[in-house]
């Protein structure tokens, strides 16, 4: 299959993915003006001096204070800041403004799930064309491994989500619940606890792609298996069969809330204690510091609970970088601002307003380790953030349709929430879909 | 619901003889019917009561205490006041935006409807029937399956992301020129028409002074449609516009709302729903205010003159 074809193939099916309704896209795979194949640091400190604007599409809101100081630093550069909306949102705008071929950002913020679906269409540029490659070893393994597409990089790890459990001390005190370890006693301890206080959940589960495909990397399943356009989708194996097992039990029991994820309802429950835990990922704490005030001082950290007594085994939930678009038209400005907000100066701001990073340099620092967290008791909490940070489990990749996988997950998965049939039907339902979707796109779907 | 008493309203008003003597004596009341209307009313009346009972309260008592009731604190005040000034007061802008995309767009929306429609029930021209054969079908298309070649369209010429973008497409209003091209056969009498052409009135001239006054119910409903369909408009202005400085108040407030779902956001669920409740106070004015245009103007096409 010629490059054009797979990539008007994957153009279109984009738009379709992306966007409201299916629509011819006007993608005819012209990349517009020709890169250089090697931009030098010499280049990079030119462009720097030469200024110029950028605009970048970030929904983070600590890029705010980056985007300022870069501007300090660089004054001929003017960075006009844009939240496009979060997510998918953004995705859908980004991907209209890349079928349009107008309106384009210099540099967006895009998910770690999503970006391999931007990657394989060449809506993003090969950093490589940068020198990108001699930074290798500055980002954590996982995320590292998340930017990549072979030996292309397509983005900047900006932060990271090593997945731990997140849980109300009050809660578990008053009811005299020890922190689970294993997924077996965290199945125990959610049947105690709404036993005590028929209110209280262990934690909110309406059906949630993220989560799940998270759990699964973390007992080991490798359902997406994925080289050039060979595919594959496969949730029959160990680690995808441990979790819909072990998950089926709390939603048979009826252990899990329904509150839907990010609502005021949920925000509500994490504040009031009926929500008890949340297994996720490591920006969780600025996130609960600001969204469910009224349990401050209660919250603590504890290492994810484990599929194997006294394993050591993680996950990523969550997390995005930043990508320069194929078609932006100052993209050796757009890397310069790019090293600064992952690499440089940048990531340190960032870390100090809360977000998590994705840095070896800045995780193993003493100050990043030592912080207490008020908000949870004066607990040390990225001390266990980090662990879990070198901790997860390696060789996960998500599919280069991922945002279409995910759209449907609700259709497939999500049944088996609301007890229609179980998470295995379920899971074989998502398979279907997203094997059959992947072969209408062009891909060789195994 | 609404359309019935409406009718008999308009009917009375016409001075067509009511159609059971009943109808004059003094109304006797239904059990069934009070019920129904009261249900209805408790339907209408409590999402309002929820707003503004929620807008009262501080984050905390928003999410910590009863939603129908008043919190500890009465923070309505201080609600207004943070919804001025969070992000350097960008909720004025907001309000700003919005009131200039409707006056614009449903101004603009209504104006042409209005001669379109009228020209439509007027002139006898070949391709008439296929006008109304488009129009139908524009009425039959949801606006939100033409959003997308709608931004390509706009992208092509550059008009993405500018005010234009949320202005032009709220300019066409197929409804509203179905409604006046119905009310325009009715309620402009064809013989005035002939009478001031014979008296060498120009064509502009007939219709800015002799039609426009007989079509004021119809264009004040038109009006309305545009009105509300403005002032509510989201999706257009969600994937025309990244600039959060020409939001309308539906997608700034949406913008706002979307912070909590986001790593390290701000959630400032008080200040989205007192903004809620400040942005429909107009619509809900504006309604009490032209009710009565907004009734005789529904009745018009379902009672035959």
């Amino acid at each position: 299959m010629s490059i054009t074809r797979r990539r008007a193939l994957l153009g279109a099916a984009l738009s379709i993915t992306l966007m409201a309704t299916g629509c011819s896209g006007s993608d005819d795979g012209d990349d517009g003006a020709a890169t250089p194949t090697t931009v030098t640091e010499a280049d990079i400190a030119a462009a720097l001096e030469a200024g110029g604007n950028l605009t970048v599409w970030a929904w983070d809101t600590t890029i705010t204070k980056v985007a300022a100081d870069f501007q300090t630093k660089y004054p001929k550069v003017k960075i006009n800041l844009t939240n496009a909306g979060t997510g998918n949102d953004q995705y859908t705008a980004l991907q209209n403004a890349i079928t349009a071929g107008t309106g384009i950002p210099d540099v967006a913020q895009i998910e770690y799930y999503a970006l391999p679906q931007f990657a394989l269409a060449k809506s993003v540029a090969d950093l490589n064309t940068y020198g990108a490659a001699s930074l290798d070893g500055t980002f954590t393994p996982g995320t590292w491994n998340a930017v990549h597409a072979g030996d292309k990089i397509y983005g900047f790890p900006i932060d990271s989500g090593p997945m731990a459990l997140f849980y109300n001390k009050e809660v578990f005190d008053k009811h005299g619940i020890a922190v689970p370890t294993t997924w077996e006693e965290y199945a125990a301890a959610a049947d105690k606890l709404h036993k005590a206080d028929p209110k209280a959940y262990i934690t909110s589960d309406s059906g949630d792609a993220g989560f799940t495909t998270s759990l699964i990397w973390q007992a080991g399943g490798k359902p997406y298996t994925v080289s050039g356009t060979e595919v594959g989708v496969d949730f029959a194996d160990p680690g995808s069969t441990k979790f819909a097992t072990q998950w089926q039990k709390l939603i048979d029991a009826k252990l899990l809330s329904p509150v839907v994820g990010w609502t005021d309802e949920w925000y509500k429950g994490l504040g009031d204690g009926t929500i008890a835990t949340l297994v996720t990922g490591a920006w969780m704490p600025s996130n609960l510091e600001k969204g469910a005030a009224a349990a401050n001082g209660k919250w603590r950290v504890a290492p994810m609970p484990q599929w194997e007594a006294g394993g050591k085994a993680t996950a990523e939930n969550g997390g995005s970088s930043l990508a320069i678009p194929e078609k932006s038209a100052n993209k050796t400005l757009a890397y310069a601002f790019l090293k600064y907000a992952a690499v440089d100066e940048g990531a340190q701001t960032r870390i100090d307003d809360g977000a998590f990073p994705a840095t070896t340099k800045h995780l193993a620092a003493p100050e990043f380790k030592n912080k207490e967290f008020p908000y949870f008791g004066g607990q040390k909490v990225n001390e266990v953030l980090a662990e879990s940070a070198g901790q997860v489990v390696t060789g996960w990749s998500y599919l280069p349709f991922q945002v279409y996988a995910n759209s449907i997950y609700g259709d497939t998965v999500g049944k088996a929430y609301l007890g229609q049939g179980t998470l295995t039907d379920g899971l074989k339902s998502w398979q279907d879909a997203s094997v059959k979707y992947g072969q209408e796109q062009g891909f060789t779907v195994k | 619901m609404t359309a019935t008493p409406t009718v008999r309203a308009a009917a009375r008003r016409s001075g067509r003889p009511p159609l059971k003597p009943t109808a004059r004596q003094p109304r006797r009341r239904s059990a069934v019917l009070t019920v129904v209307t009261g249900v209805m009313l408790v339907y209408a009346i409590l999402p309002l009561a929820w707003l503004f009972i929620s807008a009262t309260k501080t984050q905390e008592d928003l999410l910590g205490t009863f939603g129908l009731w008043f919190g500890g604190e009465f923070a309505l005040f201080d609600n207004i006041a943070d919804t001025f000034t969070y992000q350097d007061g960008i909720f004025g802008r907001w309000v700003l935006n919005t009131v200039i995309y409707v006056v614009v767009g449903a101004g603009g929306a209504t104006l042409l409807a209005a001669l379109a429609g009228y020209g439509l029930a007027k002139f006898d021209f070949r391709g008439r029937r296929a006008v109304f054969a488009v129009v139908l079908g524009g009425i039959a298309v949801p606006p939100t399956a033409l959003a997308v070649p709608t931004f390509l369209l706009f992208a092509k010429m550059g008009l993405t992301d500018t005010p234009w973008a949320v202005i032009i497409p709220s300019l066409v209003s197929p409804f509203g020129l179905y409604l006046m091209w119905t009310y325009s056969t009715e309620a402009v009498p064809n013989e005035i028409l002939e009478s001031a052409r014979c008296d060498g009135a120009g064509e502009f001239r007939i219709f800015f002074k002799l039609a426009l006054p007989l079509l004021a119910p119809g264009l004040v409903t038109v009006l309305l449609f545009n009105l509300v369909a403005a002032w509510n408009n989201f999706f257009m202005p969600l994937i025309m516009l990244k600039n959060a400085d020409l939001y309308p108040l539906t997608l700034g407030l949406y913008s706002w709302n979307r912070q909590a779902n986001t790593v390290g956001g701000d959630v400032v669920f008080d200040l989205v729903i007192t903004g809620s409740l400040l942005t429909i106070i107009p619509l809900t004015v504006a309604f009490l205010m032209l009710q009565r245009y907004w009734q005789s103007g529904l009745a018009a096409g379902s009672v035959k003159q």
